[in-house]
């Protein structure tokens, strides 16, 4: 079983503790926040709000991880979330009738296709072209919307395809359908990082890229798949946003995404140096973001102020995380045991 | 010759860092009118020293004297307006502003609160025309060549104030008629009265240029000579530490015995490297290796050594020659290939790239054998205990245990690990750059036995070693090189300390 030891010592328990003292906050000081109801077969309630729209940046944060990991990012995630939509929604077509153009099934591999490539894209420029990761990322981070546009010529396309918005909108078993595929995901990743050699090349890598590669690691392609990887889930991802909202809008979906997702990272606690990386971390990262977010308009703070407010929380949580912060704390409370 | 009052003389120089005593008690004169080089092996305190002169380092005791008045430069800029102008290693101009731009960067004449362009070119064609070149300074850096990028630096520093000017390896990235045109200019310099510090890890540049020699070795002071008092072969043996006498021509027995069994015939070739080079790096050289043998890399620092090493084991791509092991054509592109081929390879630079400080002992030893398996072959962690125990036992790693950070060991003991990781893959070639550098004693002697070990089991090893002693107590036949060229083979009764300086000296 896990002891508090181990827990202590895992980097996932800072990241937990914050988002404990988030939702003990809403407990006391936000009426209803921890009600479920059960409506027609489903819970609904601000928990299980916090999981459902947390499930694109959850994703995001996912592949994300393994591109921090190898000290690179990705900020085309946002505009490849936009192009994952833009593709599924111009190949289901906006018949009024409900029929679509293309098998949804279709539709969707397709779309996921599409990202996968755009994240080789990435991959092809850091790896082979050794463009440094942010400009790289950020060629995408421009043309990805203009992609996603061309896709949907220029419009908002709207979704009547019943079957699509179970993606996004469905149940099972209670819980909202984008849960399960997040928790597919996350377990898919962690069992091929930590159950195959992948996790420790990409930690490795990341370290140190120069002994990574004089001990026989093709550090190119660890850095191709990475990014690879992070494509296809910044892919998944635009298909549960094109879902719930039965729209697929070039300009909006999924914008300002990437800076979630590096913030979900990195409250994760993985390091922007590259290295160790936290996959549970990041999806909770995602959920403090996320609860933090819902928090803040349950309280009914404008939403032009809410970033700031989301601003203070993230660098407190960010202190919390800081080891030397911790210990320079620690040293203030033992001075004053000691003088008193 | 009158003894004139120097220059810049500095006394009895200590510089201390956290765990090394990087200067002690150090003498240095320079003259005017004279080229001085610095010679030394690593670690000898050179760039120390020059880093005290130039207010990088401020020393900790000792006194330097600039034309007979105490200084203590605490800042570069404070140094260069003292009269101390320095071109480091790196060139460190922007290659894509003009040549003016590039020797006025940070102190453009101004006039009517702008640059004046006009005024800017015609400085520096002055400054130009001092070392003897005539360009276009309108055009941009990058448009001429190294060498006239060199000089462009050394224009950049010079100031009609200098008294002093050092070059640190001016001449790495250069070919001989650039040399010879560098060299040019260094010498009407001098004859203005300049006195130049002048860096170089090349022996033939060294006695072409330098009218006097200061030598250093492990941060204290061995002596100054005027060059042509001081044959080059008493110069390697004062780098390396010795009176020359001291070397030792005794051909030890063990090796003897090892270098009979290497003559043999039928021992298998594992290794040949034919014709292997890449420009600017080591001249194209012919290898032999075979089973159970130790090949010794000597050679100065900076002689072409780990350059040889990295070309074999496909770090650096070869631009001519070919590899075979054991006697079939490898195509080895990148240390990748090289280790499916059945090489391993410990870097001398243990810091940058050999170990993993954050990783574990355990992930740093599997890590080479992981890569070697594929990503989907994985070793499970109970396996991957089993291996690094085992290695932490047979080769006495001092570590709490195997799941500790490879950062809390000591050097020697991450050495070991690095060494650990390429026998997990159990190759049939090691090459081991320097690795008894920066270990205490103990550790050095165990990692030679180490390796002729090794051998012993049949393993094929190519042991690089500034200690002229430990390649001479390793090895049963000896490639030496000078600067970047292969220029030897040695073996049988010919192994000796003496014999490789005598190598090295040879020549022209």
């Amino acid at each position: 079983m896990i002891s508090w030891k181990s827990l202590r010592r895992s980097n996932i328990l800072w990241p937990l503790i914050a988002l404990g003292v988030l939702l003990l906050f809403n407990l006391f000081f936000t009426p209803h926040f921890f009600r479920l109801e059960i409506k027609e077969g489903h819970l609904f309630g601000n928990l299980i709000d916090i999981l459902k729209n947390g499930a694109p940046i959850m994703l995001l944060s996912i592949g994300m991880t393994l591109v921090i990991a190898t000290h690179g990012i990705d900020i085309s995630v946002g505009s490849v979330v936009a192009v994952s939509a833009g593709a599924v929604a111009i190949l289901i077509g906006g018949d009024l009738a409900g029929n679509p153009k293309y098998p949804i099934a279709v539709a969707m591999i397709a779309a996921l296709l599409v990202c996968t490539a755009a994240g080789m894209w990435n991959g092809m420029l850091v790896s082979r072209v050794r463009m440094q990761p942010i400009i790289a990322t950020l060629i995408l981070f421009v043309a990805g919307r203009g992609i996603a546009m061309l896709f949907t010529n220029s419009l908002q396309l709207w979704l009547y395809v019943k079957s699509f918005a179970i993606l996004g909108q469905g149940y099972v078993l209670g819980l909202p359908f984008d849960i399960y595929i997040v928790a597919f995901v996350l377990l898919f990743t962690y069992l091929f990082t930590r159950r195959t050699a992948v996790g420790m090349f990409i930690e490795a890598v990341g370290i140190n890229p120069t002994a990574a590669r004089l001990s026989g690691i093709n550090a190119n392609n660890i850095l191709f798949w990475v990014y690879t990887f992070s494509g296809l889930c910044a892919g998944i991802a635009g298909l549960i946003v094109c879902s719930t909202v039965m729209n697929a809008d070039g300009n909006n979906a999924g914008r300002l995404f990437e800076l979630d997702a590096i913030l979900a990272v990195v409250l994760g606690g993985t390091s922007l140096n590259g290295g160790k990386f936290y996959l549970f971390g990041s999806v909770v990262g995602a959920l403090i973001i996320q609860t933090l977010t819902t928090t803040i308009y349950a309280f009914g703070v404008p939403a032009d102020v809410a970033p700031v407010v989301k601003a203070f929380v993230v660098w407190a949580v960010c202190l919390l995380q800081s080891q030397r912060f911790r210990s320079r704390i620690a040293r203030v409370f033992v001075r004053r045991e000691a003088s008193a | 010759m009158t003894e004139e009052i120097p220059v810049l003389s500095m006394k009895r120089i200590t510089k201390v860092f956290p765990g090394v005593k990087a200067l002690s008690t150090v003498d240095f004169r320079l003259f005017k009118s004279e080229v001085h080089a610095i010679m030394g092996q690593n670690g000898a305190g050179k760039s120390t020293l020059v880093k005290v002169l130039t207010g990088v380092h401020q020393q900790d005791s000792g006194e330097i004297l600039l034309e007979g008045r105490p200084i203590r430069p605490d800042s570069p800029l404070a140094a260069r307006k003292l009269g101390i102008s320095t071109v480091y290693q790196e060139i460190n101009l922007c290659p894509n502003l003009s040549v003016a731009e590039n020797i006025f960067a940070g102190r453009q004449p101004i006039r009517f609160g702008r640059i004046d362009w006009k005024e800017m070119a015609r400085r520096s064609e002055e400054i130009l025309k001092r070392l003897n070149l005539v360009i276009d300074v309108t055009q941009i850096l990058s448009s001429y060549s190294i060498a006239i990028q060199q000089l462009v630096a050394i224009a950049r520093v010079l100031d009609i104030s200098s008294k002093i000017l050092i070059l640190d390896e001016p001449t790495s990235s250069l070919d001989e008629t650039e040399v010879e045109q560098l060299f040019k200019v260094i010498r009407s310099l001098r004859n203005e009265g300049l006195a130049i510090i002048f860096i170089t890890h090349f022996l033939d540049q060294t006695y072409q240029i330098a009218d006097r020699i200061t030598v250093l070795k492990n941060g204290e002071f061995v002596g100054e000579f005027r060059t042509e008092t001081l044959p080059k072969l008493d110069l390697i043996a004062k780098m390396l530490g010795k009176e020359l006498s001291e070397f030792s021509y005794a051909v030890e027995k063990d090796q003897r015995k090892r270098s009979l069994a290497s003559a043999d015939k039928d021992a298998k070739n594992v290794l040949t490297v034919k014709d292997l080079g890449l420009r600017g790096s080591i001249a194209p050289f012919d290898l032999h290796l075979s089973e159970g043998e130790v090949l010794g890399l000597a050679g100065l620092l900076g002689s072409g050594r780990t350059e040889m090493a990295r070309l074999i084991f496909g770090i650096d791509g070869a631009n001519q020659g070919e590899i075979q092991v054991k006697g079939k054509k490898a195509a080895i592109k990148s240390p990748q290939s090289a280790m499916m081929a059945g090489m391993g390879f410990c870097s001398e630079d243990r810091k940058n790239e050999g170990i993993f400080l954050d990783l574990t002992v355990r992930e740093n030893i599997i890590l080479a054998l992981q890569a070697k398996n594929g990503i989907f072959k994985y070793i499970t962690t109970r396996k991957q205990l089993e291996i690094a125990d085992e290695m932490i036992k047979s080769l006495a790693i001092m570590t709490p245990s195997a799941n500790n950070r490879a950062g809390q060991l000591s050097g020697g003991n991450q050495q070991k690990v690095m060494l650990a990781r390429w026998l997990a893959t159990s190759p049939i070639i090691l090459i081991l750059d320097e690795p008894t550098r920066g270990i205490d004693v103990g550790a050095k002697l165990e990692i030679m036995e180490l390796i002729l070990d090794l051998s012993r089991q049949g393993m094929g090893v190519i042991f690089i070693s500034s200690e002229f002693e430990e390649v001479v107590r390793c090895s049963s036949r000896i490639a030496v090189l000078r600067d970047k060229v292969k220029v030897a083979e040695l073996d049988g009764e010919n192994i000796s300390e003496a014999s490789i300086m005598h190598t090295i000296a040879g020549g022209n």
